[in-house]
């Protein structure tokens, strides 16, 4: 396994919906500028898991944590009530399964995020609007109607707005959810193009069904079962020779 | 059991007939030649396309298994092997047709001297094919490691053929024609174990995921 520097850790993490104990003692290490992918079955708590990273369940009452995720070089606990959810979300990005453009122009949607940050002079917007679409892959193709609402967009092309829009805040670390479930193969490739690109500035970490993708463009892939970690390694090994039962007849398709 | 499941039982059973034909190759050819039986070997050399066939026939449906199913982890191991060992197979099938070449040649000469170092060569050499194509079959055991160990007595064996035949050859050169024919088929016999031993190494692979092709191994891990 080529070691990279450490970039976020969960050290112990326990995650309980009200009584339900959604993630057990979870403990992994995310390892900067490379993507790492989180598989198992529906309803293992691989997205739960995604969630914590930025404090989405936050948004919901009853929802608590143990444990801890710290977030390297400042070693801060991203789950810690005293640290700003808004300030973790600035620093560490979203990208949802479904494209989930807000009603608003194209260019808007990009500069939301600077503009909650207090960002309003246009010319500093305009070059970070530009920079995050070009690095989504975007900008040429829609570089002449930047004040269209972005629901006239296609599929694929909402998803990487939404990616433009997660990068505008420069984060440290890129969350996807299923990002190309809704996607498809042709757009699908381009979206798994650009996070493979994009791995050169930020730490990524994926969820996904597809495990042909997971294959495809991660370095590290866990594996999760019940709300457990059952394997983590790097991708290669897990795909060729995972070394536990489960993860085998997960990844071979004899689950259950 | 699921279609995968039972395509991958197929591909198996598909390989092992492949094996049992080119045993069944080996041990004609050398059963020509000691027992100076022309008929068989030619029937030896008939029977190859058969081996050929099916050689060509397993590689197709590996493909298909790798397109069409996508397979991971074991299964990938499995197919990868399966494609690797059939040409060892379909080798070792070539090789059978050489000794029985050669055995038809040397049947229509006056014997040399009867056969000392070529039957136990053999005999090694089947053994190592059977437990090799044993342990594709039985999966993890030590058979394979057995089946590697054994690769240095029959390359022993065939320095030992050489040296005595070229004894002989310098003591008459008149039977250097036949000798060098012996020493040939000592040869193929000594190919068709690398062709075992590269069988096991890669039921080990299949096995353990764990690539041991050159390099030393001593004991399993």
């Amino acid at each position: 396994m080529v070691k990279a520097p450490i970039k976020a850790e969960s050290k112990n993490l326990d995650f309980y919906y009200g009584n339900l104990q959604a993630l057990k003692n979870v403990s992994l290490q995310i390892q900067e500028r490379k993507i790492t992918a989180l598989i198992g079955p529906s309803g293992c708590g691989k997205t739960t898991y995604l969630r914590c990273f930025n404090r989405m369940h936050d948004l919901y009452p009853h929802n608590k944590y143990h444990g801890e995720i710290i977030l390297y070089p400042d070693q801060i606990n991203i789950i810690s009530p005293g640290v700003d959810p808004i300030e973790i979300r600035m620093r560490i990005s979203m990208v949802f399964q479904k494209p989930n453009p807000f009603p608003k122009s194209i260019f808007e949607n990009v500069a939301y995020g600077l503009r909650v940050r207090g960002i309003s002079n246009r010319s500093i917007l305009s070059e970070k609007v530009e920079k995050s679409l070009r690095s989504a892959a975007l900008w040429d193709e829609i570089k002449d109607r930047l004040h269209l609402p972005a629901f006239d967009l296609s599929g694929g092309q909402q998803q990487r707005l939404c990616i433009a829009r997660a990068l505008a805040t420069d984060p440290e670390i890129l969350l996807f959810d299923e990002p190309t479930s809704a996607l498809d193969p042709i757009a699908t490739g381009k979206i798994e193009e650009l996070i493979m690109g994009l791995q050169e500035h930020v730490t990524i970490l994926i969820v996904t069904h597809n495990m042909q993708q997971a294959a495809r463009i991660s370095a590290f892939t866990a594996f999760m079962y019940l709300g457990e970690l059952v394997e983590f390694g790097d991708t290669d090994s897990l795909f060729v020779n995972p070394q536990n039962k489960l993860t085998e007849e997960y990844i071979t398709g004899r689950f259950g | 059991m699921g279609i995968f499941d039972n395509e991958l039982k197929i591909l198996r059973e598909r390989i092992l007939k492949l094996g049992c034909m080119v045993e069944n190759a080996i041990r004609d050819s050398v059963k020509a030649l000691v027992e100076r039986d022309s008929e068989l070997a030619k029937e030896v050399i008939k029977r190859d396309h058969l081996v050929n066939a099916l050689d060509v026939g397993i590689d197709e449906e590996c493909v298909r298994l790798i397109a069409l199913r996508q397979p991971m982890a074991r299964d990938l191991r499995l197919i990868t092997t399966a494609m690797k060992i059939t040409t060892d197979l379909e080798r070792m099938g070539d090789l059978a047709v050489n000794i029985a070449e050669r055995a038809i040649e040397l049947n229509d000469e006056p014997q040399l001297k009867p056969f000392v170092n070529i039957p136990k060569m053999a005999e090694i050499t089947q053994t190592m094919v059977r437990d090799a194509l044993d342990s594709f079959v039985t999966g993890c055991s030590r058979l394979p490691y057995e089946v590697i160990k054994r690769d240095d007595e029959v390359d022993d064996l065939t320095v030992r053929n050489f040296e005595e035949l070229l004894s002989f050859m310098i003591r008459d050169p008149k039977i250097i024609p036949l000798a060098v024919k012996r020493t040939y088929i000592a040869k193929y016999l000594e190919r068709i174990a690398d062709h075992a031993t590269n069988i096991a190494e890669m039921i080990i692979y299949m096995c353990k995921g764990k690539m041991i092709r050159h390099t030393e191994i001593s004991e399993e891990t």
